[in-house]
C-alpha cells in the first residue's frame, strides 16, 4: 500500500462490525486504530493492521473466549483484560477463557477485519501521541515495556478496548433477545452469561443467542457500567494461564516443536561491531546430525539436528573477528559522560524561578550519581524459530510486539508483510528485552539460508553479552535549603536514550520546589541500550529520591516527613502517610539496622516503599523486609497486582545489590549468572503490599514497583551506617548483598 | 551409543552421544519440554529433574550418568491426573509469573519435601537455590509450607 493513503483512509472510516462464526456463535472485534492519532503512514502499513485490538468469541455452548492482543510474560495481563471484558459483558467468569490473539489469522488480518475506530473524544492517554510520530522501528523499541507490559495492557487496551468490546457484545445479545422474544430492550437484563426477561420469565444463554446476535450492529459507544457495581473487576481471580505453568505443559518460544525442525547455535561479535572475516572449521570433529556453518558477517551460525551438537561445533570453530570498538570500556564511557556533562551544551528540560541565585544564598549540597549498564537476563534466553520459504515466512516466538516483529522480519527478508506469519508463544520473561528485533531477524536470516525450519537458541553467554542494556548514566545534582524547606534544586544528567519518547520520560524533580533548573546532555550510548523494566524511572528515581534524602538529613527533618512537607498532591500524600503507618516508620531498631523510604510515580501509579535493612560491620547488607504502598487507581486483580509489586521489588533490589554490566576492551565482562548475580531465596526479603483505594483510571503495575526500592535501600544503608550510596551497585561503596 | 534409563516410569533408550546432557536428551529426543534451558552451567536450576529421587540439574549432566537410573520430570508429577500437593499449593498461592523457572522450582521443592517433610525456612533457603527473575520467592516459600502440611494430612 502506498504511503500516505492508509492514514487518510482510516481517518475517514469509522466502522464496526461483528460476524457469525462458522459453526455458530458470535465474534466481536474492536480496534483502536492509532493512525487516527496522527500516526505516520509507515506505522500502519495496511488498513486492517492495528496496534491494539481486542476480541471476544461466544460459542453456542456458552463458552466465552477473550482473545488477548498482549503477550503474556508473567504480568497476568491476559486475565486482567478478560476480567474487564467479562465485567461489562455480564459474563459468568467460570465460562471465560483466554487465547493469544495473533495466532488466529482469521481474526488478525482477515475479511472478518472487524473493528471500529474509537470516535472523537476518546480518552487516549496523552503519552501515546508522540510515540506515534516516531518512525516504525523506533516505536517498536520504544513501546516494548509498555505495549505488552502491565503498564499499558490494562490502562490502554483494557480501559479503552476490552470494556467496550464487552459492553458491545452484551448490547448485541440483548438486541437479539429483544427481537426473538418480541419484548422491549429496556425490559431485558444480562446476568452471568444469560439474558433474562423478568416479565415473561424467559431466560436464554449468551451461547444460544450468539448467532442471532451476530446479525446486529455493535454499538460504537456502548454504555459502560458504574464501577461501584463491579463484581469481577477488583477481585482476585486466579490467573487463567497458571494451570499449565505448574505441570510443564505451557509452551514457551523455547519449547516450540515444528516438523522437520533443526537447531542453530550462534556466535555474535565478542567486540562491539566486529565482523566475522573468516571461519576456520579445521578443528571441528565429525558428528552425527551436523548441518551447516553459516557466516552472516555479524553472526556465525552452526545448524544441527540437536542444539547441543550445534553448540559443541560452534565452540570448535575458529572465527576471526575484525574491527569493532576495541577501545570501549566502562571507564571510557564514564569519562565521556563526565566530559560531556562538563562541556557540552545542555538542553533545559524544566526551569522555574532563579535557581542559581537561590543555590548561592541557601545552605547548599552537591552530589554526583552514577548508575551502570544492566542486563535484562530473562530466564528464557533469547530464541526464535523461523521457517523461510518463498514467498512466505513463519515465525514462532515469544515477543512483546508481534506486529512489529512481523514487519521487521518482512523488512530483513525483503518480503511483503502479509507473507510473514507470527505464531506467538509464552515469554519466559520480557522486561523490555523481548521488544527488540535482533533475535527475530537473526533467526529469519539464518532460516533464509536453509530449507527447513530452524530454532535459533542463544546461549546464556550470548544473551548476556548482546543485550540492549539499561543505559549507564551520570547525574549531578545541587540543592539548597532555606530552613527546613528546599529553596532550589538543579539537576544535570546524561541522556543516553532509553528508546522511550521524551513524553514518557521523567525529568522533573517530583517535589514542590520553587526554584528549579533541570538540564540534560544527550550522549547516545556506544553500546545498544533499550527499555529495561520501568525504563528511565529506575535512574531518575534513584537520583531524585537519594537526593531528597540527603536534603532531609541536611535539614534535620525526618525523611518521610520531609517528603510530606514538599508534597501537595493528595494522592501522593495519602500514600506516604499510609506507608508511615504500615511500615511502622521510626520504630526503634537495633544498631546497624535501619529503614529507608522512597516514592516514585510512574506509568500512572504511585509507589512508596520502606526498606528495612541490616548492615554487618564488614558491609554485608541484608534486606529484612520491604513495605510497599501503591495507588494504581482502579485495581483490576489485587492478587495479581501484589505479585507484580513483589516481583518488581526483587527485580529492583537485585540491581541495587548486585547488578552491573561492564566493558573491557570492547567486550562485555559478565557472562552468566555467577558474575551477573541474582537474588535467590535466601536473599529475598519478606514483603507486605498495601493498595490504596483510588477512583482514578487503572495505572500500570508491571513496572512501577521497581524504581523506589533502590533508593529506599540505599537510604536505609545511610541511616544505618552514615555512608551515602551515590553509585550503583552498592559494591561501589564497599557493601555487598547477603 | 545407546543409553537405557527409566523416564517417568517408562523404560527408554536414547541412541545419542553419551556426553549429550540429559536436559537436551529429555527435550529433543523425548520432546518433554517442561524442563527448561536457562544457563547451561547448572547455576539457575531451570533444568532440575529427579534422578533416583534426587533433584539434579541436567544441563551439564551427561546422559550416560543416568544409565539404568530412574529419571522423573515435571510432566510426571501429577500422577493419574491428580495434582501433586505442590502443584495444588502453587495454584492456591498463584506462584508463577512468567512461569519459565517454575518446573525446576517445583521439582526442587518435591525433592526437598521427600527428604524433609516439614521444612523450616532455613531448610527452604538451603534447598531452593533456583533463580527466578520474576521474583516469586516469597510465594514459592509459602506454597512449599502449604504443600508440606497437605502431604501430612493437612
Amino acid at each position: 500500500m502506498a504511503k500516505g493513503s492508509t492514514a487518510a483512509k482510516w481517518t475517514r472510516r469509522t466502522f464496526l462490525a461483528s460476524a457469525g462464526l462458522i459453526g455458530g456463535g458470535l465474534a466481536l472485534g474492536l480496534t483502536l486504530a492509532p493512525n487516527r492519532l496522527k500516526m505516520s503512514a509507515d506505522t500502519v502499513k495496511d488498513a486492517d493492521e492495528a496496534i491494539l485490538n481486542t476480541w471476544v468469541k461466544v460459542s453456542p455452548e456458552n463458552q466465552i473466549t477473550v482473545l488477548i492482543p498482549h503477550s503474556e510474560m508473567g504480568q497476568g495481563a491476559g486475565t486482567g483484560l478478560a476480567q474487564m471484558l467479562a465485567e461489562e459483558m455480564e459474563a459468568d467468569w467460570n465460562t471465560v477463557s483466554i487465547e493469544q490473539a495473533p495466532a488466529l489469522h482469521e481474526y488478525t488480518n482477515s475479511d472478518l477485519g472487524r473493528g471500529y475506530i474509537v470516535g472523537e473524544g476518546a480518552e487516549i492517554p496523552a503519552f501515546i501521541y508522540p510515540l506515534l510520530d516516531f518512525s516504525f522501528l523506533q516505536i517498536a523499541s520504544g513501546l516494548v515495556g509498555q505495549m505488552t507490559g502491565g503498564s499499558t495492557a490494562i490502562r490502554l487496551t483494557g480501559h479503552h478496548g476490552m470494556r467496550r468490546a464487552g459492553a458491545s457484545a452484551k448490547g448485541m445479545l440483548l438486541a437479539a433477545a429483544a427481537r426473538d422474544w418480541d419484548v422491549p430492550l429496556s425490559e431485558l437484563e444480562a446476568k452471568d452469561s444469560y439474558v433474562l426477561h423478568a416479565g415473561s420469565n424467559r431466560k436464554e444463554s449468551f451461547g444460544s443467542l450468539a448467532t442471532a446476535a451476530a446479525e446486529f450492529e455493535p454499538s460504537l459507544k456502548p454504555d459502560l457500567k458504574d464501577p461501584d457495581t463491579y463484581k469481577i473487576v477488583g477481585t482476585s481471580k486466579a490467573r487463567l494461564d497458571l494451570p499449565e505453568k505448574v505441570n510443564g505443559r505451557a509452551v514457551f518460544g523455547m519449547d516450540v516443536q515444528v516438523p522437520e525442525m533443526i537447531y542453530a547455535a550462534i556466535a555474535l561479535p565478542p567486540i562491539r561491531d566486529a565482523r566475522a572475516l573468516s571461519v576456520d572449521q579445521s578443528g571441528v570433529r565429525k558428528r552425527d546430525g551436523l548441518g551447516q556453518v553459516l557466516n552472516l558477517g555479524d553472526v556465525v551460525a552452526v545448524t544441527a539436528t540437536s542444539f547441543w551438537t550445534a553448540t559443541q561445533v560452534l565452540a570448535e570453530l575458529n572465527v576471526t573477528w575484525d574491527g569493532g570498538q576495541q577501545d570501549l570500556s566502562s571507564e571510557a564511557i564514564r569519562a565521556l559522560h563526565e566530559n560531556d556533562l562538563a562541556h557540552k551544551k545542555r538542553e533545559v528540560m524544566d526551569s522555574a524561578g532563579n535557581t542559581e541565585t537561590s543555590l548561592a544564598q541557601g545552605k547548599r549540597i552537591d552530589a554526583t550519581f552514577a548508575v551502570p549498564f544492566l542486563a535484562h537476563a530473562t530466564m528464557e534466553p533469547m530464541n526464535c524459530t523461523a521457517h523461510v520459504t518463498h514467498p512466505t515466512c513463519e515465525i514462532w516466538v515469544g515477543h512483546q510486539n508481534p506486529l512489529f516483529a512481523k514487519a521487521a522480519v518482512a523488512d530483513v527478508l525483503g518480503y511483503d508483510k502479509d507473507s510473514v506469519t507470527i505464531h506467538s508463544q509464552y515469554l519466559g520473561g520480557g522486561f523490555g528485552r523481548r521488544g527488540d528485533m535482533d533475535f527475530v531477524t537473526i533467526a529469519a536470516r539464518i532460516a533464509a539460508q536453509l530449507d527447513k525450519p530452524v530454532k535459533v537458541i542463544w546461549s546464556r553467554e550470548a544473551d548476556m553479552a548482546n543485550d540492549s542494556y539499561r543505559p549507564a548514566i551520570l547525574s549531578k545534582m545541587a540543592g539548597s535549603l532555606d530552613g527546613s524547606r528546599i529553596s532550589a534544586v538543579s539537576h544535570a544528567y546524561i541522556d543516553a536514550s532509553s528508546g522511550m519518547p521524551d513524553s514518557e520520560r521523567p525529568f522533573a524533580f517530583p517535589y514542590d520546589v520553587p526554584n528549579r533548573q533541570i538540564e540534560r546532555v544527550k550522549c547516545p550510548s556506544p553500546i545498544p541500550v533499550g527499555t529495561w523494566r520501568a525504563v528511565d524511572f529506575t535512574q531518575m528515581g534513584f537520583f531524585n529520591e537519594t537526593f531528597m534524602d540527603e536534603l532531609a538529613y541536611e535539614a534535620d527533618v525526618d525523611p518521610l516527613q520531609f517528603r510530606l512537607d514538599h508534597t501537595t498532591d493528595p494522592r501522593r500524600r495519602a500514600v506516604l502517610q499510609r506507608l508511615g503507618k504500615e511500615a511502622r516508620w521510626g520504630a526503634d531498631l537495633e544498631p546497624r539496622r535501619s529503614q529507608g523510604v522512597a516514592m516514585v510515580e510512574s506509568f500512572g501509579t504511585i509507589v512508596a516503599q520502606v526498606v528495612d535493612a541490616s548492615i554487618s560491620d564488614d558491609g554485608g547488607v541484608r534486606v529484612n523486609h520491604v513495605t510497599s504502598v501503591v495507588d494504581c487507581g482502579r485495581l483490576i486483580n489485587p492478587d495479581a497486582g501484589e505479585a507484580q509489586i513483589k516481583g518488581s521489588v526483587i527485580f529492583g533490589l537485585t540491581s541495587a545489590l548486585f547488578g552491573e554490566i561492564t566493558l573491557e576492551g570492547g567486550k562485555i565482562v559478565q557472562q552468566n549468572f555467577p558474575d551477573y548475580r541474582m537474588i535467590q531465596m535466601e536473599n529475598a526479603p519478606s514483603q507486605t503490599v498495601y493498595f490504596m483505594p483510588s477512583g482514578n483510571p487503572p495505572g500500570g503495575l508491571g513496572e512501577p514497583g521497581v524504581p523506589p526500592v533502590t533508593p529506599a535501600l540505599t537510604n536505609a544503608i545511610f541511616a544505618a551506617t552514615g555512608t551515602r550510596v551515590r553509585e550503583l551497585p552498592i559494591a561501589k561503596h564497599g557493601f555487598y548483598g547477603v | 551409543m545407546s543409553i537405557s534409563f527409566t523416564l517417568n516410569g517408562d523404560a527408554v533408550t536414547a541412541d545419542v552421544d553419551p556426553e549429550k546432557p540429559l536436559l537436551w536428551v529429555i527435550r529433543e529426543d523425548f520432546q518433554l519440554t517442561g524442563t527448561k534451558f536457562g544457563c547451561g552451567i547448572a547455576a539457575c536450576g531451570a533444568c532440575t529433574v529427579h534422578v533416583d529421587g534426587i533433584a539434579m540439574r541436567t544441563c551439564v549432566l551427561p546422559v550416560e550418568a543416568v544409565a539404568e537410573r530412574n529419571v522423573r520430570t515435571i510432566e510426571d508429577l501429577d500422577i493419574d491426573g491428580t495434582s501433586n500437593p505442590l502443584q495444588t499449593a502453587w495454584l492456591e498461592h498463584q506462584v508463577p509469573q512468567c512461569g519459565y523457572c517454575q518446573s525446576g522450582m517445583i521439582m526442587a521443592a518435591e525433592a526437598l519435601l521427600q527428604e524433609i517433610p516439614n521444612p523450616t525456612d532455613e531448610d527452604i533457603n538451603a534447598a531452593m537455590t533456583n533463580i527466578c527473575r520474576c521474583g516469586t520467592y516469597d510465594r514459592v516459600r509459602n506454597a512449599i509450607h502449604t504443600a508440606a502440611k497437605a502431604r501430612q494430612g493437612g
